[in-house]
């Protein structure tokens, strides 16, 4: 169990800003006139359709199913009739459109008979992680990785810890520190689902020191499971520590090996809401239909955490919390450092999304003018990965890729703390990002490449393979010609000699 | 509604290069006033002239290469060499000295090698050397400290401007208000076979180095603590400057303290302090690694102490800079950091 807390190399000490959203309780909102949802919202493939236009759906009916090991299934998130399955503005830093299915809500949200597996702690592990999978679970905290595939384990080595990511320290984001508050049940229940299908031996669950109504309600429901497998830890509020690889620095001192997975050091990680979701699907038969999505920043009238239905358009959740006010600059999904600008409020809510932002721009003023690399060294300082960004900036610029990557590009998770810290405020995640995509794509390329040269050796080969088969029917026809023909010949000498023997026959005679 | 679209992060940044910037030159407040109570009003007058054809150069510089002026002049980067050049420079030096220095520094050792955050070498001290090397015996012209001369002889702030603007002013004698510096009169006398213990029995030594100067090194040290403290600037290159420095000198000092100054008077003599905090500190011609800069702080320290035991010159904070500004890119390249989750080496 965690005796004592480490520390995380770098990062940040950043403003909450989340009290504005933390100050009322979380906010149901009914579902919605229309429904959209996206048929990808998690990594992987996209899931399938299942349903028609036309047909009538209820709350909780799957209407995509998993494609694939990596993929997870989307359930209508309440009843009524599907009008459309089309291409849709989703919620993506792309700004453009994917497949999403339409749904027309018929207003009285009624609901499919819910499963629930109330005898789980009698269950194998794979009935629980099949369950998680068909409720359509993924990562909550705004990654939104398939869940069951991490509640899977590792056959060669026993798990240690599971992990409950309650730590939220991106600025502006409440919806875990709410949950956690309001239904610290749900997400202890959750963690002890979780335990049972990874067979682990313990749970530590992480809250950073600045939510302490959240520790405390958690605390109160550590004493009602008393399950002493389960450990609530405080930890210090410093961003990023709810990155997944820095809280487990925090709280077991190792770090994950940079091309391998917490699993290889017996550790995996999960968020607390995932933990909540987990606990609705199993014990109460729910999928995944709905989230908290926290709604603030000064261009919202009534800042909030509000429970929204999975494909609510982010401007019916905007009317809901009193409509925008003021000027707003940008309309931000996720927190103020990782999150991504949205193109229009046209798009849903997704599974991914923990946190609605409207900033305006006093909040986030335009970048100032960028002034060349001074070196400082502020950037080196605050990487949690322990990298050199100004390094990084420097051969991103020289497009020199291959020092880029010597440089451990591949490293870095975007947190956005070199660039908060630069004086010179240079857009290094941009260019990080950028060097990235450049990468990728001349990997593709190349393997493009590689392909179209194997492709043309091998077509070469067969041509001069033809080529000799040819050559070598032609010969052997030629032989036979010629056989052929030395045949004609020996009956002619035969003729010839019969000839000769004829005259001298008629000589003699 | 529609939104217009930018890259994460969305906060605003945390600081600025003029705010740091800036920062270095308020922490060289109060060690400045130390300097005008020991020394006169010289350094500030050189710091004006030092300032006007700086930001004169500069402008000229960026319009030249086709730069906008608001952003780099508000740097205050080209204000901070021109501030360090005047501390570098006698009080009472002519005023051409620091125009052609900072001309220099500004110029030819930054902007001709892509301006700001491309320099290869500290554009102070290349503009320090370039004066040094050329102009010898007016850099070596130190005026004396207060409490040596006279009150009949001490140099008023007009005389002072008309010293550095025209020259002395005739009736009073050179010889009378300059002195050698600490370092410059041990250096010579120990030359001349005397030992320390006598040699610093002459009333310009103080507790420790030179009366006066101390105290300025006591300021500076202040100054430079308190940018540590702002996070302005980080241990390593200053604490490896003075343990080179001190370390080798206490050694030598261990084996004969009759001809080897001690550690406390190689630190607080010439431009040790102000070296280790506020010259060699310059990020852009340093080294990027916590530990690089460490190696890069010890080797100007061990740099110092050979040229002022050995070298041809008295101090020698300027040539170790610009001789490491050189190795900075080769400390880089073999002190990257381990990357979070690689294997240790």
């Amino acid at each position: 169990m965690a005796e004592r807390l480490h520390r995380f190399r770098g990062g940040l000490e950043l403003p909450g800003m989340k009290e504005a959203a933390t100050a009322s309780p979380i906010r149901v909102m009914p579902p919605p006139k229309r429904i959209v949802l996206p048929l990808s919202q998690h990594i992987g493939e996209p899931a399938k359709p299942r349903v028609a236009p036309g047909e009538r759906v209820l709350r909780g009916q799957m209407v995509a199913a998993a494609e694939g090991v990596i993929s997870a299934a989307i359930h209508a998130s309440t009843s009524g009739t599907v009008v459309a399955i089309e291409d849709h503005l989703v919620p993506h830093p792309s700004g453009l459109a994917a497949p999403c299915i339409i749904i027309d809500a018929d207003g009285r949200d009624e609901a499919i008979e819910p499963v629930p597996l109330s005898d789980w702690e009698n269950r194998d592990a794979g009935e629980i992680r099949e369950r998680v999978r068909d409720a359509g679970i993924v990562g909550l905290g705004g990654a939104a990785f398939p869940s069951w595939i991490k509640l899977s384990g590792n056959r060669d080595q026993p798990l240690d810890t599971l992990i409950l990511n309650g730590a939220e320290c991106e600025p502006c984001i409440s919806c875990d520190d709410m949950l956690m508050r309001e239904r610290a049940d749900e997400v202890i229940s959750g963690a002890r689902i979780m335990l049972r299908a990874l067979h682990a031996r313990h749970c530590l669950v992480a809250v950073e020191d600045n939510k302490p109504e959240a520790a405390e309600a958690l605390q109160a429901a550590l004493a009602k499971f008393a399950d002493p497998r389960i450990e609530l830890v405080i930890v210090p509020s410093r961003y990023p520590q709810g990155g997944e690889r820095q809280l487990i620095e925090t709280l077991t001192g190792r770090e994950v090996p940079h091309d391998g997975l917490p699993l290889d050091i017996g550790i995996v990680c999960h968020n607390v809401a995932t933990a909540a979701a987990v606990h609705r699907a199993v014990v109460h038969g729910e999928p995944l239909t709905s989230r908290i999505v926290t709604v603030t920043g000064g261009g919202v009238a009534e800042p909030c955490n509000v429970e929204a239905r999975i494909g609510t358009r982010m401007s019916e959740l905007i009317a809901f919390c009193g409509g925008y006010r003021g000027d707003v600059a940008r309309l931000i999904m996720g927190g103020p450092m990782m999150g991504f600008t949205l193109r229009s409020d046209d798009a849903p809510v997704i599974k991914a999304s923990n946190c609605l932002l409207a900033g305006t721009a006093e909040e986030f003023a335009p970048r100032r003018e960028t002034l060349p690399c001074i070196r400082c060294g502020a950037c080196a300082d605050a990487c949690p990965a322990s990298l050199l960004p100004q390094m990084l900036y420097w051969h991103t610029r020289a497009r020199d890729f291959e020092r880029v990557q010597e440089y451990d590009l591949f490293d870095c998770i975007e947190c956005g703390s070199c660039d908060l810290v630069c004086p010179s405020q240079i857009p290094l995640v941009s260019h990080f990002r950028y060097a990235k995509t450049e990468i990728w794509g001349k990997n593709e390329e190349r393997a493009k490449a590689d392909n179209a040269r194997r492709r043309h050796e091998a077509r070469q080969a067969r041509l001069e393979r033809e080529a000799r088969e040819q050559e070598e029917k032609r010969r052997r026809k030629l032989e036979a010609l010629e056989k052929m023909k030395s045949g004609d010949a020996k009956k002619a000498e035969i003729a010839a000699a019969l000839e000769r023997a004829q005259k001298r026959k008629e000589e003699r005679s | 509604m529609n939104f217009n679209q930018a890259p994460a992060p969305f906060l605003k940044p945390l600081t600025s290069v003029g705010a740091i910037m800036r920062q270095v030159l308020y922490a060289l407040v109060p060690a400045t006033i130390a300097y005008v109570w020991f020394f006169g009003w010289g350094i500030v007058i050189q710091m004006l002239i030092a300032v006007v054809f700086a930001l004169a150069a500069e402008a000229m510089m960026l319009s030249l290469r086709g730069r906008p002026l608001r952003p780099f002049l508000g740097d205050c980067s080209a204000l901070i060499t021109a501030v360090l050049l005047a501390w570098a420079l006698p009080p009472t030096a002519p005023w051409w000295l620091a125009a052609v220095g900072v001309i220099f520094a500004i110029v030819f050792a930054k902007h001709l090698y892509g301006g700001l955050g491309y320099n290869v070498f500290n554009p102070a001290m290349a503009g320090y050397v370039v004066l040094l090397i050329s102009f010898p015996q007016q850099m070596t012209q130190w005026i004396a400290p207060d409490f040596l001369i006279g009150e009949s002889v001490r140099l008023s702030f007009m005389e002072t401007l008309q010293a550095i603007f025209a020259g002395f002013p005739a009736g009073i004698d050179i010889d009378a208000v300059t002195a050698a510096t600490p370092l410059d009169h041990l250096r010579t006398q120990l030359s001349q076979g005397a030992v320390i213990q006598e040699i610093t029995t002459h009333p310009m030594y103080g507790m420790a180095a030179g009366h006066g100067w101390e105290w300025i090194g006591v300021f500076l040290l202040l100054g430079g603590a308190w940018l540590m403290y702002r996070r302005v600037i980080k241990w390593q290159i200053p604490a490896g400057v003075l343990l080179g420095l001190g370390g080798l000198a206490a050694i030598f000092w261990f084996i004969d303290p009759s001809t080897h100054a001690s550690p406390l008077f190689h630190v607080f003599s010439g431009a040790a302090i102000l070296g280790a905090f506020f010259i060699a500190t310059d990020p852009v011609s340093a080294p990027a690694s916590d530990k690089g800069r460490l190696i890069y702080g010890l080797c100007i320290g061990v740099l110092v102490y050979v040229i002022r035991a050995w070298g041809g010159y008295p101090d020698g904070i300027a040539f170790a800079v610009l001789l490491m500004n050189m190795a900075a890119p080769f400390i880089d390249h073999y002190t990257k950091p381990r990357t979070y989750g690689h294997e240790r080496p």
